[in-house]
């Protein structure tokens, strides 16, 4: 690696995190609020990214993950009449568990068994929101509107239905998500996920426990999405089962091989061009996922390694 | 008082009165009786001519389901929905001010739904969002609704809006919900075809509707429930379901949706052959399925509920002949020009008299502009029912100010010689239940 590197890295993330902030002030309505919403999907596909990107393993139940975080913040607003912290931070440490349970279990596997093993407890996930619907009130799923209580820090109190306050709560999230995902790449740990990617057993040889290693990644990668998925719920007053679908799993897939699978703002990139190319083509015709799908297959063939990772390969190398 | 106020129908007028509920229904009834009549004589609906100049269209944004699992029903509320702003427009619009319908599809999804609603009240600057049928929208939508406060008027008949759940921007106006529907047809169900009654339902939320509200009814009317039997969305064989019903069951209740339920009716027959008990669904199980489809021959003597009846015989009035003219059904209720393109009767109707519905908040508030947003709503909440008309054509309506929800006449069908043939009208009051939701304490 460049030793530059780090420091471009650092330069880059921290323009892109004050380009995010200043947008703010210049977005019109629906923009400001359709980008809140991209931030917070984002750190889901960074999340989903720490997994897939660096350390190669393809989840196809991450909806599980981020349902997780979802459903513990809802439930403990909605059930228990906890505030938004108290209650995110049991949907964070619930997360933590969960990940490292599932992890547990499914990394006992690899490959496509890996896959369908994900695939299959998120499937469990998703049917656990259906049958304990005294809870998770089924696919309808519950509003927090009347019982999320503002935000009071100090003598300052934040409505989380305020635009300005989701906004910056979205990018807040994004900033950690962002930031801790450059940190484990440029970190020891970050190459050792690396190596596992690129070869599990030469990297067994080297004397690592990949068992661990990709333990941990899958945790971080877990919490980071039920993170998101708590702090979507606060900002966005819903909770419903459609999160927990599986086509909620397949999208980070998508929003991160479009965007530039193994780069840190692919995610970023992938799930603002894709929220906005449906957000266009719907309007334009019922047919717009046809459309979608034929602009992914091109760009799958045209750069393969996603938007960032086609501007890393020709431009910048450098890139994490 | 306000000038807005002093408009008031004869509608709003009841209110005023302190009458008891009983006497209320009947006020109410009466009204919309006379309401009946009046419609089969001319045309109630005042006719109003476009303000000239400087006003602009009255921009209606529908988030209308055109893909996903509810493409099917979103297909219809679209053509009625255009249906309703062309027959308005020739009225004279709203208030003067033509209709604009903008739509933009939701995909079926809440997270799609919500994006919705946003664009409509920030992109697109709609005067107010409508149309949304699947319950799971709904409930995905109205929160931006009520933090954008924009007025939501949805036509899904998910008891959401009634159950106190939703914001002070949620009206559900004219399309009654599912547990007022179960408590009217059980009524007549527990009454003519027996007391014991196994309940089949699709394992998720519509069907716990079904299966929690049933079990109120039987309590009820005296009969009882002798198995609630969950099939999960994506079963494909449903034999083995059927062995898990009591043999001494009177009724079975089926409420099954989706693409399943060819196999679900036609495994159904083979099971209990001629030997079956009684059968009573709902129509959403086929609406936009014809009746006579290979498979469903089964169904024949069996009994459903529909909001409004499919076939032009069940409810032969005037009004409702103008309004399936106006959006295009034959008298079997397929679209007139395929026969093959089988509409949602049941449903559809709600889209109808929801933009009425609307264009009456609309021009008794005299809302001009967002700034009015405040005097429609409790316009709206003021409103105490709606008279049958070309406006109603699925009849009249008690509305229910502080739950934002209207309650109507069901009908009960049976299935012979190929087509639904209507065997009774239930009552409004026989849907009506008590509520202590009371939307009117949020603040606006």
């Amino acid at each position: 690696m460049n030793r530059r590197a780090p420091r471009k890295t650092a330069m880059l993330m921290a323009g892109v995190l004050v380009f995010l902030f200043l947008l703010q002030f210049i977005l019109p309505a629906y923009h400001h609020s359709t980008f809140s919403k991209i931030m917070v999907l984002a750190s889901y596909a960074v999340g989903f990214n720490i997994l897939l990107g660096y350390t190669g393993l393809m989840s196809l139940g991450h909806a599980m993950f981020f349902s997780t975080g979802m459903y513990v913040t809802g439930i403990c607003v909605y059930h228990f009449g906890l505030t938004g912290i108290p209650a995110l931070g049991i949907g964070l440490i619930i997360t933590v568990f969960v990940s490292m349970l599932i992890g547990a279990v499914a990394l006992r596997t690899s490959g496509v068994s890996f896959l369908i093993v994900t695939l299959m407890f998120g499937q469990t996930a998703f049917l656990s929101v259906l049958y304990f619907d005294q809870f998770t009130l089924g696919q309808d799923g519950f509003t927090l509107t009347k019982e999320l209580q503002p935000l009071v820090l100090g003598s300052t109190s934040f409505s989380y239905t305020d635009p300005n306050f989701k906004y910056n709560a979205a990018w807040l999230l994004f900033a950690v998500c962002l930031i801790l995902s450059n940190l484990l790449i440029l970190s020891p740990i970050g190459r050792v996920l690396i190596a596992i990617r690129e070869n599990e057993e030469r990297t067994q040889m080297l004397g690592y426990n990949t068992y661990l290693y990709k333990l941990f990644a899958l945790t971080l990668s877990g919490t980071l999405s039920g993170l998101a998925g708590s702090v979507h719920a606060l900002l966005f007053s819903y909770v419903g089962a459609t999160f927990a679908e599986i086509h909620h799993s397949i999208a980070p897939l998508l929003w991160t091989l479009l965007g530039g699978v193994g780069t840190t703002l692919g995610p970023l990139v992938g799930t603002g061009i894709m929220h906005y190319l449906i957000d266009f083509t719907s309007g334009w015709t019922s047919a717009y996922l046809l459309i979608v799908g034929a602009i992914l297959v091109l760009l799958v063939i045209g750069a393969p390694q996603g938007l960032m990772g086609m501007i890393r390969q020709k431009w910048m190398q450098w890139l994490p | 008082m306000t000038e807005n106020e002093k408009k008031a129908t004869p509608v709003q007028e009841e209110q005023k009165t302190e009458l008891s509920r009983r006497s209320l229904f009947g006020a109410t009834a009466a009204v919309a009786g006379a309401g009946v009549l009046a419609s089969q004589l001319t045309d109630p609906i005042a006719r109003t001519a476009y303000a000239a100049g400087s006003d602009a269209p009255i921009r209606i944004g529908f988030q209308v389901h055109r893909t996903g699992i509810g493409a099917t029903y979103g297909k219809w509320y679209e053509r009625t929905t255009n249906a309703a702003a062309k027959y308005i427009n020739d009225l004279g619009g709203m208030g003067g001010r033509p209709v604009e319908i903008v739509a933009e599809d939701d995909g079926t999804d809440p997270k799609r739904g919500a994006d919705v609603v946003e664009k409509f009240a920030t992109q697109h600057k709609v005067d107010f969002v409508y149309g949304t049928l699947f319950s799971h929208v709904v409930m995905g939508s109205s929160p931006r609704a009520g933090e954008l406060k924009i007025p939501y008027f949805v036509v899904s008949e998910g008891h959401h809006v009634a159950s106190g759940k939703l914001n002070r921007y949620v009206f559900q106006p004219c399309i009654t919900e599912v547990p007022s529907q179960i408590y009217a047809v059980s009524k007549w169900m527990f009454s003519n075809l027996g007391k014991k009654v196994a309940v089949i339902y699709p394992d998720y939320a519509f069907g716990y509707d079904h299966r929690d509200y049933s079990m109120e009814a039987a309590k009820k009317n005296g009969g009882t429930i002798a198995a609630q039997i969950p099939i999960p969305p994506t079963e494909t064989s449903f034999t083995r379901y059927f062995t898990k019903i009591p043999r001494d069951t009177d009724v079975i209740y089926h409420v099954m949706v989706g693409p399943g339920v060819l196999t679900f009716v036609r495994e159904m027959g083979e099971h209990f052959g001629s030997r079956r008990p009684e059968i009573f669904g709902f129509i959403d199980s086929l609406e936009g399925v014809d009746i006579n489809s290979p498979g469903l021959d089964f169904l024949d003597g069996t009994y459903f509920w529909e909001a409004m009846p499919r076939y032009a015989d069940g409810y032969p009035t005037a009004a409702e002949k103008v309004y399936r003219d106006a959006v295009g059904v034959n008298a079997s209720g397929a679209s007139k020009s395929d026969s093959k393109d089988v509409s949602t009767y049941s449903h559809m109707f709600g889209c109808w008299e929801t933009m009425f519905a609307i264009r009456e908040a609309v021009e008794q508030s005299g809302y001009r502009n967002k700034r009015d947003y405040p005097a429609l709503i409790e316009t709206m909440e003021g409103f105490t029912g709606f008279n049958e008309g070309i406006a109603h054509p699925q009849g009249p309506k008690v509305f229910n100010g502080k739950n934002h929800q209207c309650y109507g006449n069901q009908f009960i069908s049976k299935v012979a010689g190929g087509k639904l043939n209507v065997v009774h009208r239930t009552s409004i009051e026989d849907g009506m239940y008590d509520s202590d939701v009371d939307y009117t304490k949020m603040s606006l």
